[in-house]
């Protein structure tokens, strides 16, 4: 066992040498929770957008059960995820198991309710605002949707921030579907835990500073984007 | 479009018949009939709590009454004629982009294509005296020039009829005086006005007929020089007299 300060020693000459390995595994945690977060929002913000400005009798059931499933434990969907993908679950024959892709479903699954209520939320306060002022333009369906997410889009930044922390962070969904197997399903999270479990707690301090370097980093790029976008104020779109 | 279209399109009156509004059990519109249009500025004034903004909210589609009818040139309110009636309302609610993109929004929606909007857009902010501000957040914009950028977007949809919620009750005078010319203007191409105010001066410079209204009725709907100077309305005198209606 390493003191602490020989393993943040070794940590830092690490992270400065950068080698292959270190890049494989933060390029593949990346990939998999930016891709995740992807699915999510193309999920999340159109359903979070209706769920804010629709009078379906649905509506109260599907706040509640987004809300719920925002604190999914994500053991439970990695299981769950794992079912179904196994040979005996129904999507076995898409022999998905152990791949990239498998922890890119179960990170969706864990990011979409909080995109969905996130989205909501941004959206109803919006609504509200500009209700009559759509209704008198003559906005309706699609295109009331879309305008209001782009009217929201600072929000919805803070929603993706939201759900890639969830999805950086997480690793009891990943490494269950995943398999953390060496080269094709290793990432950060899962390293950390199998790296920290045989000892070797330079790499995993290493990773775990990287991580947390990371979640820095996004949360100033999306601050500074904020402040960009606030300054422009002007878009194509909508 | 072509020219028979938008004159059959036309929406030159805006009737209410029997119109009842309620909510929690308390009657909050109750009008026989309102017939509005035919005065190039027709002003609404009233007590707040009166009715005004609900009248007009409902009269632009925006409610729909529990009881009665709204006809825009005889027929119901329809989408296709939506952006024939404009509502500037009393804050502007204006999109978080330019001043000039939050024009060219509302032409795109009512169909024009995006090089023409673009055109009219910059036009319409032109006319508005607004050059200066058109790429501006319409975020970081003044109240007053929030809402001369709202009545710019409201006119170069070429409405037939405009309604003004208190539009120039959190507005400073200069912006107001620049909103009155504008609004001048576009009533010499045609443009019918009804505004609700709390501004008699205002009421005076712009309006041709006056309606006031009292606890969810229409008291008296006259022409301008009748109300203020003949009328013998016992509530429109006391109105007048600057008596608080209850």
């Amino acid at each position: 066992m390493q003191s602490f300060s020989d393993a943040l020693l070794e940590a830092l000459s690490l992270i400065i040498a950068f080698d292959g390995d270190l890049q494989e595994i933060i390029l593949l945690s990346l990939k998999v929770s930016l891709c995740a977060v992807l699915a999510g929002a193309v999920i999340g913000f159109p359903l979070g957008a209706w769920l804010a400005i629709t009078r379906s009798r649905l509506r109260p059931v599907l706040v509640t059960l987004t809300s719920a499933m925002m604190g999914l434990p994500p053991v439970v969907v990695g299981l769950v995820v794992y079912l179904l993908l196994s040979n005996a679950g129904v999507l076995g024959p898409l022999q998905l198991l152990y791949t990239p892709t498998a922890m890119i479903i179960a990170q969706s699954i864990l990011v979409t309710p909080i995109l969905t209520a996130l989205t909501r939320e941004s959206i109803s306060v919006l609504d509200e605002h500009y209700a009559d002022q759509l209704t008198l333009l003559g906005v309706t369906g699609w295109r009331r949707l879309r305008t209001l997410l782009w009217e929201a889009r600072h929000g919805l930044l803070t929603a993706v921030l939201a759900g890639f922390g969830r999805a950086i962070a997480e690793v009891g969904a990943v490494i269950i579907v995943g398999g953390n197997i060496n080269h094709v399903t290793r990432v950060m999270t899962t390293t950390i835990a199998l790296e920290t479990s045989k000892g070797n707690l330079s790499l995993a301090l290493g990773l775990g500073i990287v991580l947390v370097m990371m979640a820095l980093m996004v949360n100033a790029a999306v601050l500074g984007l904020g402040a960009y976008m606030r300054d422009q104020g002007v878009s194509r779109h909508g | 479009m072509a020219d028979s279209q938008s004159v059959s399109m036309r929406v030159g009156t805006v009737v209410g018949e029997s119109l009842q509004l309620e909510r929690g059990g308390r009657c909050l519109l109750d009008l026989p009939g309102i017939s509005l249009g035919q005065a190039p500025c027709t002003a609404i004034v009233g007590p707040n709590g009166a009715g005004k903004s609900l009248l007009v909210r409902t009269l632009c589609a925006l409610m729909v009454p529990d009881r009665g009818q709204v006809l825009w040139a005889g027929s119901a309110p329809d989408a296709r004629r939506r952006h024939k009636v404009g509502l500037l309302l009393q804050r502007p609610v204006l999109l978080r982009r330019s001043a000039l993109q939050n024009v060219v929004y509302a032409l795109r929606l009512a169909g024009v294509s995006a090089p023409q909007a673009r055109r009219q857009g910059i036009d319409a902010l032109q006319a508005a005296g607004l050059d200066a501000i058109i790429d501006v957040p319409a975020q970081r914009l003044s109240g007053g020039e929030q809402q001369r950028v709202a009545l710019a977007r409201a006119l170069a949809l070429k409405p037939d009829m405009l309604f003004l919620d208190e539009a120039t009750a959190n507005v400073d005078p200069a912006s107001t005086l620049m909103i009155e010319q504008q609004l001048s203007v576009a009533m010499e191409s045609g443009l019918r006005l009804v505004m609700i105010s709390h501004d008699v001066g205002q009421v005076r410079r712009l309006a041709q007929e006056v309606v006031l209204m009292h606890n969810g009725q229409v008291v008296e709907q006259s022409p301008c020089a009748f109300f203020f100077n003949q009328t013998n309305n016992p509530v429109s005198r006391r109105w007048l007299a600057g008596e608080l209606l209850v």
